[in-house]
């Protein structure tokens, strides 16, 4: 084999926090060779970002690098800012997880990429720089190149704006592309285009990519070879297929295990009492004002009903309004038409009073759970919040209340004089679940609860959430944009589509047997753990 | 499925004490500057014997054969133009100015966070009345306003300069609480309680109010010295306090003209401004982080 393109040997990165060095990462050894795609995978904290940051050069002071990262041949350990400089964009560039907030909004797409190439291609006349800035926009697939120039991030949706750091980082000519989670903020139908330009960018120019994810689909997808990380450390480096088939390491077997698939494990549809529905959505639309005074709707004319007991799915990619129709139900967004009637009570009609007797019986489990609880409060005291102000609980008994609720999220009773930030993702959410079923909810809304969290993480929350389903018996709302998690939990299944729905029903029939086009238009852009199912997928082109 | 994929990040015994007087007490500068706050409230208390432990109890003592004397002797900080002693007008000057900079800034403090979290939290048309009314009084030029104002005044006292400083300067402090109370107020937690049926009154006062009271407190703090320069200001241009008084303003803006010829004048009352000012800083600071739990050990 050829001598790698990027090289990384005995890699260690210590941070010092107040004195005290604290490990990230450890005894790191990789190679990168030329038209490879070489995927690095793990969960939060396990030090893959930190490691393709050290590549560039860009950590923080108080980092402490050792070992060698040969970038060509040349050690970088230890370089200078110069050094560094003549690096970054040339021979290794880098690609950033959130578009939207990597380009400058003052300036147009055209001008940003020519700075670049300003900075880096001396001896390129102003037409020549131009020339070659619709020639990258045209490699990543931006229709209209010519005119796209003149575009303001504004006008560019989040994959065009992904596409256009793809341009920019390609510039000059790259060895090597580091890709940071380029994805992970991007709707399945988009993350399966931008999958797409990389690996025909990657056939044609042969540039070596260096992909962070946390996603077994897209490495599924992508990658050639897989490092396992966890907790600073390498627990197996090996190609993508006996990643999938044949794991070696105990560490990479728990994860695969814990990625949810679409139709594994058959499991019984709750037998549910017929009554009168918990919740009952019917014409609803909701507009929002925007900057300029005009309305837009972000919900049109949608009607669903949930059963005492059953769990409903909310799917749709970002913008189809399905956090809005939860919002809509706990009266946080402006309802314009139609009825929301929760055990009987239309809340836009019920005075505030009754609205509020009803609210006590909704629980609401938020996506970030580090958002979701007050960082001044204990968590005793968040979880305690609604008996206490609903049912005017105080002292001892509160105290037993809610320690009992701890018990039944599976966190310490003991636990409870502790602040939201000595918590992890997981513990947090937690205890915002302890929180939502503190009043024994006749529904729980449920916003996309686990996709901040971690894979291994999401399994444990969703198991969570299943039991305490069982236990309680609330009607669910569950919002996801994850189509696999949905299988795992739900019921029945909506799919959402630009504010309306496109499909309704029985959660196996929808994900196996979809009738409409965006609802397999969904299914299909969803990478799946499995390289050779990915590499089969790959040759159909999305329906629709 | 157990959680061990997930490492445990949280330490499994939670800290022995995490009280906000414990984490107050272990810091040095908690300790110092509350003992020079101390010592300048009791200076404010008591300014007569004070001033007599320097043998000059009398700030209006005066004796024009003593005019501009260097510090030493019977006049420790020396004395001013008009031969009186400016330790004893410094230590008489504290009780007004430091009466003039709390009250100011406190009222400047209720009014903002009213109106800014009322602004803040509800927006809509209320946001647009209290916008209105912050520009209307930001246009308006503070000094023309105050002289405006104070001329209209019948009698004038450090109680009168305050609400005539704190009526021109709330706007600033309403904007930052506005804005402050906007971010928490779309943060998850708040609609969780919304969501969970809590009245706003409990909403604001638990959540939104504590959480956006960081940014608002460091500049009310630094605002104290701000107000007690500026009355002397107005002093100087003859519609602040009158004549007899004695304020910290008014060594200040009389020494000004003569720095160069007898630094002393101006030097002794803004020591004293500035470890007011300091002092009120970085405990406003200490509070602020030993008020978030994140800040405490």
């Amino acid at each position: 084999m050829t001598t790698p393109v990027l090289s990384v040997r005995d890699l260690a990165i210590d941070f010092s926090v107040g004195g005290e060095r604290v490990p990230a990462v450890h005894a790191v050894d990789f190679d990168l060779h030329a038209g490879e795609v070489l995927a690095i995978v793990g969960e939060s904290g396990s030090g893959k970002s930190v490691t393709s940051l050290a590549v560039l050069g860009l950590l923080p002071d108080n980092a402490t690098v050792t070992g060698r990262i040969l970038v060509d041949g040349t050690n970088v350990v230890g370089a200078s800012e110069r050094d560094f400089a003549a690096i970054r964009g040339r021979k290794v560039s880098m690609i950033f997880q959130d578009p939207s907030n990597a380009l400058d909004p003052v300036f147009t797409v055209g001008y940003q990429i020519i700075e670049m190439l300003k900075r880096h291609g001396q001896g390129m006349s102003g037409a020549e720089r131009r020339a070659r800035a619709v020639e990258l926009l045209r490699m990543v697939e931006l229709p209209d190149p010519e005119d796209r120039l003149g575009y303001y991030p504004h006008q560019l949706s989040g994959g065009q704006a992904q596409r256009v750091m793809i341009a920019m980082a390609l510039a000059c000519d790259p060895e090597v592309l580091i890709a940071d989670e380029p994805t992970t903020a991007l709707d399945v139908t988009v993350q399966r285009e931008i999958l797409d330009v990389l690996r025909r960018l990657q056939a044609r120019t042969n540039a070596a990519i260096l992909l962070i994810t946390h996603d077994m689909g897209v490495v599924a997808d992508l990658a050639d070879r897989v490092v396992v990380m966890r907790a600073g450390r390498i627990e197996e480096t090996a190609d993508v297929r006996s990643i999938f088939t044949a794991p070696r390491a105990e560490y990479t077997r728990a994860l695969l295990a814990a990625v949810p698939r679409i139709g594994t494990g058959d499991r019984g549809t709750a037998a549910l009492a017929e009554e009168r529905p918990v919740l009952e959505v019917e014409g609803l639309v909701v507009e929002y004002r925007n900057r300029r005074g005009r309305h837009v709707r972000a919900v049109d004319g949608v009607s669903l009903h949930i059963r005492a007991g059953e769990m409903l799915a909310l799917v749709g990619e970002s913008g189809s309004g399905k956090s809005t129709i939860g919002k809509s139900v706990l009266g946080l967004a402006p309802v314009a038409e139609g009825r929301v009637v929760v055990v009987g009570v239309d809340l836009r009609r019920a005075s505030r009073s009754e609205a509020r007797a009803v609210k006590k019986r909704i629980g609401v489990v938020f996506q970030n759970p580090t958002a979701a609880l007050d960082p001044r409060r204990t968590i005793g005291q968040s979880i305690g919040e609604p008996l206490r102000v609903h049912l005017g609980l105080r002292g001892t008994e509160l105290a037993g209340r809610v320690s009992g609720l701890l018990e039944a999220v599976e966190l310490p009773s003991a636990w409870s004089s502790r602040y939201p930030h000595e918590l992890s993702g997981g513990q947090r959410q937690r205890v915002a679940i302890a929180r939502a079923v503190a009043l024994d909810p006749l529904l729980l809304i449920a916003d996309e609860p686990t996709s901040a969290l971690d894979v291994s993480v999401q399994a444990t929350v969703l198991d969570l959430l299943r039991r305490l389903q069982q236990q309680f018996r609330f009607a669910c709302l569950f919002i996801s944009h994850d189509l696999a998690v949905v299988d795992a939990l739900c019921d029945r299944v909506v799919v959402l589509h630009r504010g309306g729905i496109v499909e309704e029903g029985e959660r196996r029939r929808v994900l196996t047997a979809p009738e409409h086009d965006y609802t397999r238009r969904l299914l299909a852009a969803a990478p799946v753990p499995d390289p050779d199912e990915q590499a089969r997928r790959r040759g159909e082109p999305l329906a629709g | 499925m157990s959680e061990q994929l997930a490492p445990q990040q949280a330490p499994l015994v939670a800290p022995a004490d995490r009280s906000m007087w414990a984490t107050l007490r272990a810091r040095p500068l908690f300790w110092i500057c509350s003992v020079a706050l101390a010592i300048l409230a009791a200076i404010a208390i008591l300014p007569g014997p004070i001033a007599g432990m320097f043998g000059q109890p009398d700030p209006r003592a005066c004796d024009l054969s003593q005019s501009a004397l260097e510090p030493g002797g019977a006049h420790v900080f020396g004395t001013d133009l008009q031969g009186c002693d400016i330790f004893a007008n410094v230590i008489y000057g504290t009780q007004t100015s430091l009466f003039i900079g709390l009250l100011t800034t406190i009222l400047c403090l209720a009014i903002a966070m009213v109106l800014g979290t009322i602004a803040g939290y509800y927006g809509g048309f209320a946001d647009r009345v209290v916008a209105r009314l912050t520009d209307v009084f930001l246009g308006f030029p503070f000094l023309l306003g105050a002289i405006v104002v104070l001329n209209g005044l019948g009698t004038r006292s450090a109680v009168t300069v305050s609400l005539v400083i704190a009526f021109f300067s709330w706007p600033t402090l309403a904007r930052l609480v506005r804005s402050s109370v906007r971010t928490v107020r779309s943060t998850e937690y708040v609609q969780a309680a919304q969501a969970m049926g809590l009245r706003d009154r409990r909403i604001l006062l638990d959540h939104v109010i504590p959480n956006s009271l960081g940014p608002v407190l460091a500049i009310a703090t630094t605002m104290v010295g701000s107000v007690i320069v500026a009355e002397s200001t107005l002093t100087f241009l003859g519609v602040g306090l009158r004549a007899p008084s004695i304020s910290w303003g008014l060594q200040l803006s009389t020494a000004q003209s003569y720095f160069q010829s007898e630094p002393h004048l101006l030097v002794f009352p803004s020591i004293f401004l500035t470890v007011t000012v300091l002092s009120l800083i970085t405990l406003g600071d200490i509070l602020r982080d030993a008020l978030d739990p994140k800040g405490r050990s």
